[in-house]
């Protein structure tokens, strides 16, 4: 199969192992497209991508916009502080005006579990989810996966920890749902109180003792924890989560040799994980970032070539 | 579709064509040193191998040998069906002020050569590129001309020409598909 199953990237949790496996093949050619001198294929020339950001963000917008430049695509950044939806306009609206300046594919990240979803409704465009709420975030999993299998060369029966807020991060939906379908191992880590409820429904073991969920880990996958959707008061105080499930070097002796320690950034320094244990040789932190270029580009390439009379 | 009797070049004939290209390379270049060869994937790069092969027999010189998939220099990428599988493209020296000899299977549109002349350039200003295929089959759409052909076969523009190489196919050999056979 040389075509993706679907013309949007919408999640992880339907997208079949065929078509993560031509994503993360793909994104292999395009590893070597950002190693060279001129980091810059015409592929996507003509093409007209929107980059919708209704939430802040750094490393996901600009991977992908360095992403798209790469493949020669023409951009539009949007983003909500310097827009209209200032002046009240509605998400529907504003994509349906941009769609009529003849788009092609947006990249949409938006507070609200779904929006990508409604946009496939309102816009004929190719819709790529870089981030919807706390549901999921497909491309930094794909990322996620494409660096644990360069390292290990397979994904099947990898032991990965996902260690967070596993009620509301949308990177350990994703990274489960996907590894899990690619035959991984994965087992969740977190405080009670941050757990869904019904998370046996993941299907996978499940810690609220991080010592405990360490033992014979191949992939750690620490999440930032994220302090500004911690209003409602979930845990009492940083200190406490980092003494209970903050990564400290100590607590690495349970892993499997040859671990791995992943974050999906940016890192709360001595919070989720210590200085020591990020900047460590077993750390892969920034080349999930290199690795986030490749997999883009190889999201965006694949799902130009969807064609609507196919779906 | 077994070789049947549009087998227009057999095993030897083959073998032949390409230590006669790696002669004309020689000669054209005054020796290896210059040269790199760069192979366009998928039968174009077996053949690549073969050539350098013959150069360091002939010279006992190791010529590098690069690898180039042109699927993402392609001016057809958004009106094919089938979207094609990238592969690797694997050229791991510089080509800067080199003499590039691209190799081929078979020149036809002139299309995958302009993709490739394309992504050379991006990859660095060689000295000279010259183009060698196994087979020219006719019907450019492009001004672009080889400079070392194996053969030249004229063909109709809905025939098809398979190159199989031992390599990949099990045997080396190049017939013409008649487009009323592919119907039949």
């Amino acid at each position: 199969m040389s075509q993706l199953s679907s013309r949007h990237l919408l999640g992880l949790e339907d997208t079949p192992e065929s078509d993560i496996t031509l994503i993360l093949n793909t994104a292999e050619t395009f590893s070597e497209v950002i190693e060279r001198t001129i980091k810059k294929v015409p592929t996507l020339r003509g093409i007209t991508i929107v980059n919708l950001f209704y939430e802040p963000s750094t490393r996901t917008r600009i991977s992908f916009e360095l992403a798209e430049k790469r493949l020669s695509a023409d951009t539009v950044n949007f983003s909500t502080s310097t827009s209209s939806v200032k002046k009240g306009e509605s998400l529907r609206d504003t994509v349906q005006n941009i769609e009529a300046m003849k788009i092609d594919m947006a990249v949409v990240r938006h507070s609200s579990p779904g929006a990508p979803y409604f946009l496939t409704n309102c816009m004929d465009a190719n819709i790529i989810n870089a981030g919807d709420g706390s549901h999921e975030h497909p491309t930094q999993a794909l990322l996620d996966m494409f660096t644990m299998r360069r390292k290990y060369g397979r994904l099947k029966g990898l032991r990965v920890l996902l260690v967070g807020d596993v009620k509301h991060s949308r990177v350990i939906r994703s990274n489960l749902w996907g590894l899990q379908t690619m035959g991984a191992d994965v087992a969740l880590c977190g405080p009670s109180t941050l757990l869904p409820r019904e998370v046996e429904q993941f299907g996978c073991d499940v810690y609220t003792n991080l010592d405990e969920a360490l033992e014979g880990v191949d992939v750690v996958n620490v999440m930032r924890i994220q302090l500004e959707r911690q209003q409602a008061g979930l845990f009492p105080s940083q200190r406490e989560y980092t003494n209970l499930f903050g990564l400290t070097k100590h607590r690495l002796k349970r892993l499997n040799k040859n671990f791995t320690i992943m974050h999906p950034g940016p890192i709360n320094r001595g919070v989720e994980i210590s200085s020591e244990v990020a900047d460590s040789e077993n750390s892969v932190i920034l080349e999930q970032v290199t690795n986030g270029q490749a997999v883009r580009m190889a999201v965006l390439y694949l799902l130009s070539g969807r064609k609507e009379e196919l779906a | 579709m077994t070789a049947g009797p549009n087998i227009i070049l057999t095993d030897k004939k083959i073998s032949r064509a390409l230590t006669r290209i790696s002669h004309e390379i020689l000669e054209r270049n005054s020796g290896a040193e210059s040269i790199v060869i760069i192979g366009i994937l998928t039968r174009g790069a077996v053949l690549a191998k073969r050539i350098a092969a013959t150069i360091k027999e002939l010279e006992g010189v190791e010529v590098p040998v690069g690898l180039m998939d042109i699927s993402l220099y392609r001016d057809d990428v958004h009106s094919k069906l089938e979207q094609p599988i990238v592969q690797r493209t694997d050229i791991l020296f510089e080509i800067r002020d080199k003499n590039v000899i691209l190799i081929d299977d078979v020149l036809y549109t002139g299309r995958t050569v302009r993709a490739a002349l394309d992504q050379m350039v991006d990859f660095g200003r060689a000295r000279t590129i010259q183009l060698a295929v196994l087979v020219d089959r006719g019907h450019k759409e492009l001004p672009i001309r080889a400079d070392y052909v194996g053969a030249n076969i004229p063909t109709a523009m809905d025939d098809q020409v398979v190159v199989n190489v031992s390599e990949l196919d099990g045997k080396d050999e190049v017939y013409v598909k008649k487009a009323n056979e592919k119907n039949g």
